[in-house]
């Protein structure tokens, strides 16, 4: 069973947006074409159940618009995207956290946002404020802490949800060597307990040990798909990086 | 452990599917909502504490803001108008909780849009969930304000009536218009900024153009027709009368209401179904 299929998926958006009703009645009239940007362009895949996919590609390729669309977050401006069963994006640590909040109350609300009930959170609390390693700060709000902090406590929650696919978008990039280990290894514990993973990361390591299959994106369109090996020494060659790309990609702040 | 023990926890299988240009449809919102009422619980616990968390006063603000605008308007128009309407605390009080709750929404669910937006792109949730959350929360401080006055009623000695049964019809009426406005400006203020603006200085205007402060009885004969026009007219009414008059509103004028609320939903509705597939460009 294919938990994720996309069939001729392309998202635009406009070059120049607009922002207001008065810009609207403006700018509507004197160009009725605007110039579109695409962010993917007519991209067909399938992930079946229980699969181990990677994601590799340049910063803008499209690899988070590729996820959102998976995740029905944002719908396709054409073609199809499908998803079966629980799925949960993991998109930037700390989108779903309210800076008012308690640590312990972000726990339960971000729960909620993944899909997950307060009974099913209560459960679980233990572990996660464990596993986040800031049982100290855990009542001050999350105003109040780092960014590394933020990270820990978001990635300890996401992926104590136990979805049947989850889709991790370069989660690996913050944190120290000692986070990041976690991290790697309750990824590996995702694929062990049969859960399909989606792994957009720059750590081609990562991609390596976790994922049989990758997918290569350049500028919105299906670069190479197949067995890890073969993508990224292509991959490699094709960017001449031997290890792990420069990391670049920025951090969203905590909302 | 068992490991798809969350997926049974959330009800069951779904397929998704996300098909170009399709508006969203009702069924799914409903069902998507539905399957986590946990989510609706926590946006809304997070409306109200954190409101409460960033202001100085609290919980009672919300007590305090109608008290005071109470005093203000009982001093001006009771004392230096006389409009002789009697217990003019309670007659003001009773229309303009109901206002207060459908301008606060409106205004919230707006300013809302810079501080969901974020999870709109991040998260999967029924887009429409964060409108309801924030018309619910609305609703709960709609439901602490009557009962700062039915205090008032017990001080200045205006009968708790049977009537009062009614309320409930008159404030689910309520919270349906409330809720297909918030909806369709939710959507109108993603897609441009100023749409805010507008609404924001359009407001105490409507307040004017609706008896919330005063009588309809001093509107000169020949414009009373146009205050009618106000779709909002009715909906105060049904508020006001079992809270004020101690009676069951008129036939006709919950007929009305119920009318101008269902339409209110269904124009709402339609709005943000056929933006929501879009909003991600705008957020």
């Amino acid at each position: 069973m294919n938990v994720i299929e996309l069939t001729g998926v392309s998202v635009r958006y406009r070059e120049r947006k607009i922002r207001s009703l008065k810009e609207a009645l403006v700018r509507g009239l004197k160009h009725p074409k605007a110039r579109l940007v695409h962010s993917l362009d007519d991209v067909t895949l399938a992930i079946s159940h229980g699969e181990a996919v990677g994601i590799v590609g340049p910063n803008g390729a499209g690899k988070s618009t590729l996820l959102r669309v998976a995740a029905g977050i944002i719908a396709p401006t054409e073609g199809v995207a499908v998803s079966r069963g629980s799925v949960v994006p993991v998109l930037s640590l700390g989108a779903g956290f309210e800076a008012e909040l308690s640590g312990r109350e972000n726990i339960f609300f971000n729960g909620a946002l993944l899909g997950c009930s307060r009974a099913h959170m209560r459960a679980r609390l233990d572990e996660i404020i464990a596993f986040s390693g800031i049982e100290a700060f855990i009542d001050a709000p999350i105003r109040t802490y780092s960014m590394g902090m933020v990270a820990r406590l978001a990635f300890s929650v996401a992926t104590a949800i136990e979805a049947e696919t989850v889709l991790l978008d370069e989660v690996l990039a913050v944190g120290d060597a000692a986070f990041r280990r976690q991290c790697e290894a309750r990824i590996e514990r995702f694929v062990r307990r049969g859960a399909t993973v989606v792994l957009v990361s720059h750590e081609l390591e990562a991609i390596e040990t976790n994922c049989s299959r990758t997918i290569w994106i350049a500028s919105g369109r299906i670069e190479a798909d197949g067995p890890t090996a073969e993508v990224l020494a292509r991959y490699r060659l094709a960017t001449g990086s031997i290890g792990r790309e420069p990391r670049q990609k920025t951090v969203q702040a905590p909302v | 452990m068992d490991h798809f023990s969350a997926a049974t926890a959330l009800g069951g299988f779904v397929e998704r599917r996300n098909v170009a240009g399709r508006p969203l449809r009702l069924t799914d919102e409903i069902r998507d909502i539905a399957r986590q009422p946990s989510l609706l619980f926590e946006l809304v616990h997070r409306d109200l504490t954190v409101r409460y968390k960033r202001s100085f006063f609290g919980f009672f603000w919300t007590m305090l803001h109608p008290l005071f605008l109470m005093l203000i308007f009982v001093v001006v128009f009771s004392n230096l108008f006389r409009f002789a309407t009697p217990h003019y605390e309670t007659y003001f009080l009773s229309a303009y909780v109901a206002w207060n709750f459908f301008a606060q929404t409106v205004v919230n669910v707006m300013t809302g849009v810079a501080w969901n937006g974020p999870l709109m792109k991040r998260v999967r949730v029924p887009l429409s969930i964060f409108t309801l959350s924030a018309t619910l929360s609305g609703l709960v401080n709609l439901g602490l304000s009557l009962l700062v006055l039915v205090g008032i009623m017990g001080i200045t000695g205006v009968p708790l009536r049977p009537a009062l049964f009614f309320l409930p019809v008159s404030l689910l009426l309520l919270g349906l218009l409330t809720l297909g406005v918030s909806l369709a400006l939710t959507a109108v203020s993603i897609f441009f900024g100023d749409v805010r603006e507008m609404v924001q200085a359009g407001l105490p205007a409507l307040m004017y153009l609706t008896p919330v402060i005063y009588p309809i009885s001093v509107v000169p004969e020949r414009f009373r027709w146009l205050i009618q026009l106000n779709p909002l007219v009715s909906i105060i009414e049904i508020v006001r009368a079992p809270i004020y008059s101690g009676t069951v509103p008129p036939v006709h004028t919950v007929m009305i209401a119920t009318f101008v609320s269902l339409g209110s939903l269904a124009l709402g509705w339609m709005v943000f179904r056929h933006m929501a597939p879009r909003f991600h460009a705008h957020l």
